[in-house]
């Protein structure tokens, strides 16, 4: 009895309050968890909770529903670098391919250098986000060969560690990204190619914090967004793996530690039809003044 | 209330009706007959045009060749048509379908496209799926469908990808709601 839901006013209102027409095809009413979606195009959960890519956001929808439906994902990742562990698990709801609604918890483990850092050994620096992505144009696969999925996503993050990110010079804890992503699989090339533009004041993402609080009568602003700009180029060897790599530039703007741009290269593998496993070179630069943070990222999916 | 007897007596009251009746003719019903040279149901009338398969075709013959010739691709639209009347997500789509003519057309279709000398005469998309009440979900199960049919006849993944290429961008003309 609760295999369906009306959520479609919801959707509709939406839309309409972005200035999009209703579909036509917008469906009567949702199935839940029917899972219609072919495998991999639902895409992997991007740190941020979002689907996308390992690293990325994409323009995808995360889980398994399609026009007519509702799908679910839940994700679990980690990356092993040379000083610190990242970890982030988080859920996420895609309502008739159009909006995905997530959450996802990410934790920055300092282990030893948590000393050196004035932190304590092992202190973790967490934050919570919290997202929403509109899918406005376009198919991932079907339709105009050349047309991308095009989205539109906000992602709200609380960093839950703010006097220390403000003690390390950042302006506020918290902090909202806009993503605008187009992405397509060219299937007569077998490539999937995703370009997202994201204004955002987050330091490492957030963790942190957001702006910077330079000195009083400094000429620099550092409650400004920046642009930043995301990149994925993958190549589908079978219906259950897709291997590729991408680039994620990041703001370096506050004075006491550098940041650099993130690169990862990786392979996704759909394990059975609701579960991909995803694997990764990492190379997240210098984070907190610890540099050549590289290692490997390990991330489970269970979508439905 | 009593509502039973008195409808058990309703029921034995009325007439009737006289034996022998044609139900069909009183009704209106026209049985289709088949044609019985190839077996296909008619439909209505169109202009055949290669023009109606929906894509262009591959201009070299290198797909019909990754895909086995007319042979291959025989066999693939044959075995097509058999998974997806077993498919319970979409199998009632197919049952209701003139399956003799879906497997000529089908083949037609494939092999015009994989350029392996054939002409298309059936109808073009939009007026070959209408009223079908296809849904994105059915298209994706059938493409599952047909990437099963290609695996099993070891077509190569990247000119699976090719093939699927020509056949996604129809999807405005099969889906409906």
């Amino acid at each position: 009895m609760f295999r369906t839901l009306y959520p479609h006013r919801l959707i509709a209102a939406l839309g309409l309050s972005l200035g999009l027409a209703p579909s036509p095809a917008m469906a009567e009413r949702l199935d839940l968890f029917e899972g219609e979606k072919l495998v991999l195009t639902n895409a992997v959960s991007s740190i941020e909770g979002s689907s996308g890519g390992g690293l990325a956001t994409w323009a995808t929808i995360g889980g398994m529903g399609t026009e007519d439906g509702i799908g679910v994902t839940g994700h679990v990742t980690g990356i092993e670098l040379s000083d610190f562990g990242w970890r982030s698990y988080g859920v996420a709801v895609g309502i008739a391919n159009r909006l995905e609604l997530s959450y996802a918890r990410q934790s920055l483990d300092t282990r030893d250098v948590g000393t050196e850092l004035g932190l304590g050994r092992g202190f973790t620096l967490d934050q919570d986000v919290f997202a929403a992505k509109l899918k406005l144009a376009g198919d991932l696969v079907y339709g105009d060969p050349l047309m991308p999925q095009i989205a539109l996503g906000v992602q709200h993050k609380r960093n839950l560690d703010k006097q220390v990110v403000r003690a390390v010079g950042a302006l506020e804890g918290n902090g909202t990204d806009i993503t605008l992503s187009a992405t397509k699989l060219f299937l007569s090339h077998s490539l999937l190619a995703n370009a997202t533009a994201r204004l955002t004041k987050g330091n490492q993402s957030g963790l942190l914090g957001f702006g910077q609080n330079y000195p009083a009568g400094s000429r620099l602003d550092g409650d400004d967004y920046s642009l930043q700009f995301e990149g994925s180029l993958a190549y589908q060897l079978s219906r259950r793996l897709i291997v590729g790599a991408e680039y994620r530039t990041m703001p370096d703007d506050l004075p006491v530690a550098r940041q650099d741009d993130w690169l990862d290269v990786f392979a996704a593998y759909v394990v059975d039809d609701n579960v991909t496993v995803t694997a990764a070179y990492v190379d997240l630069g210098s984070i907190a003044t610890f540099d050549d943070q590289r290692g490997a990222l390990l991330s489970a999916q269970l979508a439905f | 209330m009593p509502a039973m007897p008195i409808a058990a007596a309703l029921l034995l009251m009325q007439q009737a009706p006289p034996e022998n009746v044609d139900w069909d003719e009183a009704f209106g019903v026209e049985e289709i007959a088949a044609d019985p040279v190839t077996g296909e149901l008619p439909v209505d009338p169109y202009v055949p045009d290669n023009a109606n398969a929906g894509a262009d075709p591959f201009a070299s013959g290198k797909m019909a060749e990754l895909f086995g010739g007319q042979e291959g691709i025989r066999a693939i639209t044959d075995r097509l048509v058999a998974i997806n009347l077993s498919d319970p997500r979409i199998a009632a789509i197919f049952e209701s379908h003139d399956l003799v003519r879906l497997r000529r057309t089908l083949f037609e279709q494939f092999c015009y496209i994989l350029n392996a000398g054939c002409d298309y005469t059936g109808r073009d998309m939009h007026a070959s799926h209408a009223k079908l009440g296809i849904q994105k979900g059915d298209m994706n199960a059938l493409v599952e469908n047909l990437q099963m049919a290609m695996r099993e006849a070891e077509v190569p993944f990247s000119a699976q990808n090719r093939f699927l290429a020509k056949l996604a961008p129809m999807s405005p003309d099969i889906i409906e709601r």
